[in-house]
């Protein structure tokens, strides 16, 4: 019977054939708990009768969003978690690596056929490694760190099949903006995204990550693209796993077939405050922005922040706007520092952050004030998730970003 | 019980912001539901107030806060015409209750609201309108009481056992 990836994955998980709109315990790969949603998910692992966690290797903590603690709140439940660390055997990646997401890519931590969790709803960013991932409630984990299982409900799968080729200065970005609003925001909900054509085969990792992380924005449970010679070298990388075929049939079942082409495709913008509320960015052109934020775990990465750099040449950021630079995870930072990008960030007036949330969830610093306008790479611009509820937010690519950053108002990239 | 209106996409940062993410109590939680969008929801809810809205309630982060700074707050149940994923299942999870009807719109806000969960109605405003019934695979986490009863009860998990819905 013909299947689709997703359905595959539990397939093979559970040794039978599972089709969608079952509701299977099934057993999860890794689990990933942060600074935010991992206090609570203990708390429910002790509630349900749990004392040790289904497997310390299987469990991934790590720090992130409110870091270095930026209240003391924040510095006791650090603490509490590392304290529960230890007496559980559990590898804490603490405040080290940076954003958790990146951090379980970049470690081979979700590979293809795995099905991974995280307490943090872009999880789903793991589909760009063909891995089922999605993201779970604290009480979801709680039961995850006990059990090493969950109950899920194997989703239906929508295919998005994008053709073409990126017009100089548009990226995955400006096409997972587009989906986004052509699907809408619950457009996906309870459904998987499949991504496909050959403007995904041709994608590198980085873009496959920014796209699959936006799935969660159409209400999707999981984002994924099917595992091709890209996937597989970038997971040669990281960890020794054989290669095998994990594709859907083609007469496998869809809830809906969605096709795009990228070919004229124009930079994207989502205006405040839903991230469905996409127009081109000549529509939006002008609208002047006090900050501009690059970075968070859609779009903090090497590739994001070296086409950021390359639209601001030698220019400088306009004295109006704060810009704040933050690279996604070490390794992304490292690489961007070596390659000569954040010097020419700072030189150009930004303030690069160490790896972390920063502005994203509006929980650390670099907070709005009522009326300012925050131009953002990150993936929400709710109403108060940057600080003020006054404020508002226009989502965008790095691209994007840098050119509206040297001029102080949104600016299409492709005139700088 | 009153009933307190919103509309489509209610996100979770509407419900609970980010900066009292450090707080997992529902009480004090609670002080701050709805704080940016609606800023007297806190003070002057009460306890069994429903909540009905429209679409895609409870979108955007995955944060537990949201179901439980509501159940903090005293709100008996959402009905709403559907759901965030995630936030559906931690209110279940939870045990906050959440019903999905199409027929929100006609709802007024501050009317009062009788639900019969039985007879899958509620009434408000003198009219009567139809609740779907909850998922099987729910249920039996609902009947428990939510997730973390129910695991209590649990000696090992039925791996890989399932239902179709
Ligand atoms: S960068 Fe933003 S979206 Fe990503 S995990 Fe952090 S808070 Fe969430």
């Amino acid at each position: 019977m013909a299947a689709t990836i997703v359905e595959k994955i539990f397939s093979r998980k559970c040794g039978r054939d599972i089709r969608a709109g079952e509701v299977v315990m099934a057993p999860v790969d890794r689990a990933m708990i942060h600074d935010i949603t991992g206090p609570l998910a203990i708390e429910k692992m002790r509630e349900m009768g749990g004392d040790r966690v289904f497997d310390p290797a299987g469990v991934i903590m790590l720090f992130d969003h409110q870091i270095p603690a930026d209240s003391i709140q924040a510095a006791e439940i650090h603490q509490r978690m590392r304290l529960f660390a230890g007496e559980q055997g559990i590898g804490n990646l603490d405040l080290r690596e940076g954003i958790c997401h990146q951090v379980m890519m970049e470690r081979g931590y979700a590979a293809p056929g795995e099905i991974v969790v995280g307490a943090d709803s872009h999880t789903c960013m793991y589909g760009a490694a063909g891995a089922f991932a999605t993201g779970i409630g604290s009480t979801d984990m709680g039961f995850v760190l006990r059990f090493g299982a969950l109950y899920f409900r194997v989703p239906e799968s929508i295919r998005c099949e994008v053709e073409g080729r990126f017009p100089r200065r548009v990226g995955p970005k400006d096409l997972i903006l587009y989906i986004t609003g052509a699907v809408g925001a619950d457009g996906a909900t309870y459904q998987a995204l499949e991504f496909s054509g050959n403007t995904f085969s041709e994608m590198e990792m980085a873009g496959r990550m920014t796209c699959c992380n936006m799935a969660i924005e159409m209400g999707a449970k999981a984002g994924i693209v099917p595992p091709d010679e890209t996937t597989w070298a970038y997971i040669r990388e990281r960890r020794t796993m054989e290669p095998f075929d994990l594709q859907s049939d083609t007469d496998a079942e869809y809830t809906e077939f969605r096709s795009f082409c990228v070919d004229e495709l124009e930079p994207q913008v989502a205006l405040p405050h839903n991230v469905d509320r996409v127009v081109s960015v000549e529509e939006t052109a002008g609208v002047r922005v006090d900050q501009v934020f690059i970075g968070s775990c859609t779009n903090g990465r090497y590739e994001d922040l070296s086409e950021a750099a390359d639209v601001l040449g030698s220019s400088e950021f306009s004295k109006r706007v704060r810009v704040i630079v933050i690279p996604a995870s070490r390794e992304e930072y490292l690489k961007a520092l070596r390659a000569g990008i954040i010097e020419r960030f700072i030189e150009a007036g930004a303030l690069v952050e160490a790896p972390c949330c920063g502005p994203c969830m509006g929980g650390a610093f670099g907070l709005l004030a009522p009326k300012e306008v925050s131009l953002s790479t990150s993936n929400r611009n709710f109403r108060g998730r940057q600080g003020s509820t006054e404020a508002s937010i226009y989502l965008c690519s790095a691209a994007t970003a840098a050119a509206s950053a040297i001029y102080g108002e949104i600016t299409d990239p492709r005139e700088v | 019980m009153r009933v307190w209106k919103f509309g489509d996409d209610v996100d979770t940062d509407a419900i609970i912001q980010g900066k009292y993410l450090t707080f997992y109590k529902p009480e004090e939680l609670a002080k701050h539901a709805f704080e940016g969008v609606r800023p007297e929801f806190a003070k002057e809810v009460k306890w069994g107030d429903a909540i009905v809205a429209g679409r895609n309630f409870g979108c955007g982060s995955s944060r537990e806060h949201a179901p439980l700074a509501l159940l903090g707050s005293g709100v008996s149940m959402v009905i709403a015409k559907s759901f965030a994923r995630i936030f559906y299942r931690n209110a279940v999870n939870t045990g906050l209750l959440v019903l999905v009807s199409e027929e929100t719109d006609a709802v007024q806000d501050g009317a009062e609201i009788e639900v019969n969960m039985k007879g899958g109605w509620f009434e408000s405003g003198g009219r009567r309108f139809r609740i779907e019934p909850i998922p099987a695979f729910m249920k039996e986490i609902v009947s428990a009481g939510g997730l973390v009863p129910y695991a209590r009860g649990l000696k090992e998990v039925p791996l890989c056992t399932g239902s179709r819905r």
